[in-house]
């Protein structure tokens, strides 16, 4: 099996390589049959690797030397444990869907060959991100994904705001990046090394001080600020998109914005000696959550609606880490991979449908013309919104469950504001979507269908794992079998044979955790019901842009923090530029050296003059030298 | 061997010089490659481990203890490899301008080419100097006869700023110089030596050593340069015709680094504490200013200009910041910023060639009619933002490394070039690509065989070199060793 881990992201590599070169000649066929097919290779050979680490343990291939300096020695090299497979499983089975999906989508796309290369490109540096086995190659993968987003985001170039956008999530992520960066070197700086095996393990033996684990914890999380789109660093990813929605689906849902989450799932034996690091965690996912869903409220775009719906269940995810439930993050990671690819590539069904109209204004009553794509939206809706036994549902509660317990009923109840948030805006937007009459052009009503089988298949697969994949982690009180599969799973013997995610048992009350579980089911079930029949009617559709008003527009607005940004930091630094660039460069300093050179000219002049070949001036020279001379020989 | 590398060119310089102006160009091309040959079979021998079977050395004014000596260690192997891989791709990038009197053109930039092996292999302290201001003149001409407006004012001014720059450096060198030999030697020995091992033996006193760096620092400085020597440099890019930018901000500056890295640190290490903290203060402060700069320029052979500007100044605090990371770092990075901004110089001549302008407002929707323009440019500007897996990122990464080992929050200030580097390329890559054609760029040609070979090549070495950053590394791992431990600080 060794031989094949390195192939897992490389086939996706030579995916990138033949249609980035030669996909123009090739037909759309063959450049959807390689891209998806060097996915399906890479899935095949995940799940063999998944088997081979439940039996074995897990893998560890080095391919070279990367980089050999002083101490600092880092490898290509792969690890493939318990929580790096689980993520490849993610990124290889979602991503095939998607890849698999965007063959119909992006069918009569002129850049279609392109737009292959680059997602193929994206998943090589998305599974060499989860699959490295030091923070190097991690941040190999880390800046190759935020890469991959700006190129996609930017994929229809032409448009200037698309290209700006693409700029915005590249320098953002950037600003996170330096923040990674700095804690690679203060990491080793402290331990050494940048393996995870020597840093994990010296982790055990050597004693650490309190403020630099901290150090070393807040600075990799401003690289998660920046990959996952928290507060501060989270206005780029609903520009994001800009882009064509099975990216969107992909990285902007699914996989790239989990990367902080897996980070810090990574860094667990860090961050657990770090409580002050985990609970500014802790803040920023809740306060994060709630702002982009009071956000998401009033968002008229299907996808701008989906977008920061993400930020906000990847607030939650962050809410877990803090709380230290680290598998509990990426039990909710997984199950938002299911139900937010499904969604967005849902809206990309209707968008299609509808000619590339994404205002929810302009739809109204789709469910008749696109059953398919209204029932599988239905579906992501109601898992992600909590409905009882879908995927959404068991991983929220167990969120929930671990903030009550680590953090208090006040953490617990802003918590269940967020979750059922959730279900306002998602039930907003299905019914006004999908429900009442159809309010678009007649043209639109006219071109309306239901997307063909190669989307609507990955939909209903989608469907199926939205609804189930809350199966891999149960609570033990639910009693199917003894629950809690995949905090198993990542107890399990991994580097060092330590656990890759210590086993975190819940110690509360079994009732008590009926209880909190029934309240945020009941308000999810309540406010499903009742957004219903408000937005059944046509006279509680959302108002048209010019007649926001109060909080309306200022959620529809985003708070303007996007303005405020501009304010601060763009417009500053432009300013700033201009200035040092005419009154410090050309003017001061260039100045200087201009009026030095000048001065040494015309210092040369004066002297000059003296030697203007008249003897009497030589000779009135000589005499009052000889003077001075004599004077102060005798004074 | 090593004496080749400077013979070849220099003789060939003098044959093209006189030859037909239009054979010129293949002549030089011809000339490079063989040069470029030369390097590989010294790269083998290097490696082979008979590195010191290269080196010549020969009395040249003996009675001054002046001698020629050459000799190739890892870290002038890196240089001398760096000018010849750039030397072809510098010269056949220049094919696409008819210059008057090319012959004249080519067979100056031949002269550059071996002054600067000579800059990098030179054992002698005056030898040194002598190839330093040597390569001076082939460019002072190249810019002041082929350049673009202004060009006489500006070149002049260059010309000045960097010659005066170098005499502080010759005053330090005498200085030492003075300080070699036995005093207690009768008077008729020769005394003094100009010889880099004789003058690394001096032990100076903290006073003088303060002195002796303080005019190499001038020196180096200014050629690189260093803020605030910077202000000559944006000009003297923008005006130099391409091939000269690209001789001056691919190969000469780093006459500079290396100066700092072989002369000024080893001959002056007493002072190195003294004054490392104020030199690197520059550099960063030069880094962030540059960078910001470059964030509004609007003509893009200017905004490379500074953004070179904020990549030498975190090369330069890397190397005073004297350790394996930050020195190791310097080095890949000189190799790698050759590189990529050769690259990018190319891209804004072949640009302003088919345009008639430089000014990136002007531009727009490129990508769409050069799609292998596109994809080239984008290759090399990701070389350039320093993306990893490409070239640009390993010494990156090892310099801040190296700059947050002497100081955390230095390294912090300085590591602010990853976002602006990000900014402002982004911005002139989106600006000329990205976006709606107008009117100039509606019919814009993409690359012919010619264009497409020099970019290739420079993207195939940008991608293999983030791959393999470690065949790099490995030539100057030994010699930067070799030349920290030397240094007692």
């Amino acid at each position: 099996m060794n031989t094949f881990v390195p192939f897992i992201p490389f086939l996706p590599l030579i995916g990138f390589i033949i249609n980035g070169l030669f996909g123009k000649q090739l037909s759309k066929n063959a450049v959807g049959l390689i891209g998806s097919g060097t996915l399906l290779g890479s899935l095949i050979l995940t799940v063999a690797c998944f088997n081979q680490i439940g039996a074995s343990g897990p893998i560890q291939v080095n391919l070279y030397q990367f980089l050999a300096v002083d101490g600092l020695n880092v490898a290509f090299g792969f690890l493939v444990d318990q929580l790096s497979v689980w993520m490849m499983l993610i990124i290889t089975g979602v991503g095939f869907l998607i890849h698999v999906y965007s063959v119909g989508y992006m069918h009569d796309d002129a850049g279609f060959y392109k737009f292959f290369a680059y997602l193929n490109l994206f998943v090589f540096s998305m599974l060499l991100l989860v699959m490295g086995d030091n923070f190097m190659m991690l941040f190999f993968g880390w800046e190759g994904v935020g890469l991959c987003s700006y190129l996609l985001i930017g994929f229809w170039y032409e448009n200037r705001s698309y290209g700006e956008a693409a700029r915005k999530a590249f320098i953002m992520n950037r600003i996170g990046d330096l923040g990674l960066l700095l804690g690679m070197f203060l990491i080793f700086r402290t331990f050494g090394s940048l393996n995870y095996a020597d840093v994990f393990a010296k982790l055990q033996v050597i004693r650490v001080e309190p403020g630099a684990m901290t150090a070393i914890c807040m600075l990799l999380f401003v690289g998660a600020m920046g990959k996952s789109a928290q507060i501060p660093l989270y206005t780029w990813l609903p520009d994001a998109m800009a882009g064509p929605t099975p990216v969107s689906a992909l990285i902007h849902a699914a996989t790239m914005v989990t990367a902080g989450v897996y980070l810090v799932a990574r860094c667990n034996g860090l961050y657990a000696l770090s409580p002050d690091a985990s609970e500014f965690i802790a803040v920023i996912g809740l306060t994060t959550s709630i702002v982009a869903a009071l956000i998401g409220l009033r968002q008229n775009d299907i996808k701008k609606v989906l977008a920061y719906s993400t930020v906000s269940q990847l607030g939650l995810m962050f809410l877990a880490l803090g709380m230290g439930a680290y598998t509990t993050a990426i039990f909710h990671v997984t199950t938002h991979a299911f139900f937010k690819a499904l969604l967005f590539l849902a809206a990309g069904s209707v968008i299609h449908g509808m000619g590339g109209e994404q205002d929810i204004r302009n739809m109204g009553g789709l469910r008749k013309a696109m059953p398919i794509t209204f029932w599988v939206f239905l579906i992501g809706t109601f898992a992600i919104s909590g409905f009882p036994f879908l995927s959404g549902f068991f991983s929220k509660d167990e969120i929930f469950a671990y903030t009550y317990a680590h953090g208090g009923i006040i953490w617990w109840a802003l918590g269940a504001l967020s979750a059922t948030l959730t279900a306002v805006y998602m039930s907003r937007l299905l019914y006004i979507a999908f429900f009442g009459s159809f309010r678009g052009t007649h043209e639109q009503e006219h071109h309306l269908h239901e997307s063909p089988l190669v989307m609507t298949v990955p939909l209903m697969v989608l469907a199926v794992l939205s609804v189930v994949g809350g199966l891999i982690n149960m609570p033990h009180f639910i009693g199917i079998g003894e629950g809690q599969w995949l905090a198993h799973w990542f107890g399990g013997s991994g580097l060092n044979n330590t656990p890759v995610i210590p086993l975190n048992e819940l110690h509360l009350d079994e009732s008590l955790e009926w209880g909190l579980m029934a309240i945020t089911t009941v308000l999810a079930l309540v406010v499903l019901l009742v957004s219903y029949f408000i937005y059944q009617r046509a006279k509680n559709l959302p108002v048209a842009d010019e007649a926001q008003v109060g909080l309306t527009k200022l959620f529809a607005h985003k708070f303007y923090v996007d303005e405020i940004y501009n304010f601060l930091f763009v417009r500053s630094t432009e300013r700033l530029s201009k200035l040092l660039h005419y009154y410090v460069d050309v003017w001061a300093i260039d100045g200087l050296v201009n009026g030095v050179g000048k001065g040494v000219q015309s210092i040369g002049a004066q002297f000059r003059k003296l030697q203007n070949g008249n003897i009497e001036y030589y000779l009135i020279g000589m005499v009052a030298g000889a003077i001075l001379l004599v004077l102060t020989m005798y004074l | 061997m090593s004496l080749l590398l400077l013979l070849i060119p220099l003789i060939a310089a003098g044959f093209v010089l006189v030859a037909r102006p239009r054979s010129g160009r293949q002549i030089a091309l011809l000339i490079t490659l063989a040069n470029l040959a030369v390097t590989a079979y010294a790269v083998f021998a290097f490696q082979g481990g008979g590195g010191d079977a290269l080196a010549f050395h020969t009395p040249w004014v003996p009675n001054a203890g002046i001698s020629f000596s050459l000799s190739l260690d890892g870290i002038s192997l890196l240089l001398v490899v760096l000018t010849n891989v750039l030397a072809p791709i510098i010269v056949l990038s220049s094919f696409g301008r008819g210059y008057d009197h090319e012959n004249r053109y080519y067979g100056l930039v031949l002269l550059m080419i071996g002054a600067l092996n000579g800059v990098f292999m030179a054992q002698d302290g005056l030898l040194f100097y002598v190839f330093y201001e040597l390569a001076l003149i082939p460019i002072y001409f190249i810019c002041a006869i082929w350049g673009g407006q202004d060009r006489i004012r500006v070149t002049l001014k260059f010309f000045i700023y960097t010659f005066i720059g170098s005499l502080f450096m010759l005053m330090s060198l005498i200085y030492i110089y003075l300080q070699t030999g036995d005093p207690m030697a009768g008077p008729d020995v020769v005394r003094h030596s100009f010889l880099w091992k004789d003058l690394l033996a001096v032990q100076l006193s903290p006073e003088a050593a303060w002195w002796v760096m303080l005019g190499f620092f001038v020196a180096f400085a200014v050629k690189m340069p260093v803020f605030p020597f910077h202000t000559w440099q944006p000009d003297t890019y923008t005006t130099a015709p391409t091939g000269g930018t690209m001789l001056l901000s691919g190969i000469m500056l780093k006459m500079g680094v290396y100066g700092m890295i072989r002369w000024m640190i080893p001959l002056a290490p007493e002072a190195l504490h003294t004054w490392s903290l104020y030199f690197i203060t520059l550099s960063v402060i030069g880094i962030v200013y540059a960078s910001i700069i470059a964030v509004k320029q609007s003509d893009f052979k200017r905004l490379i200009a500074y953004s070179s500007i904020a990549h030498v100044g975190l090369i330069a605090a890397g190397v005073l910041s004297w350790n394996k990371s930050g020195v190791q770092g310097s080095m890949i990075q000189m190799f790698n910023h050759g590189i990529n901004v050769v690259g990018l110089f190319f891209v804004a001549d072949l640009i302003e060639r088919r345009l008639g302008t430089r000014s990136l407002s002007e531009m727009g929707g490129i990508a769409k009619n050069a799609p292998r323009l596109a994809t080239l440019f984008m290759i090399i500007m990701l070389g350039s933002v320093a993306v990893p897996l490409t070239n640009g990122f390993p010494g990156e990464f090892l310099l801040l490394n190296g700059v947050w080992n002497y100081n955390a929050w230095m390294g912090a200030v300085a590591g602010l070039t990853i976002i602006f580097g990000a900014v402002y390329m982004m911005r002139a890559y989106g600006l000329a690509m990205f976006g709606e054609t107008n009117d100039a760029t509606a019919q814009f040609a993409d690359l012919d065989t010619r264009e497409l070979t020099v970019l290739g090549i420079l993207a195939v070495l940008v991608i293999v070199l983030g791959f393999f950053p470690q065949t790099i590394l490995s030539i100057t791992d030994q010699s930067v060793n070799a030349i920290l431990g030397s240094v007692q600080i």
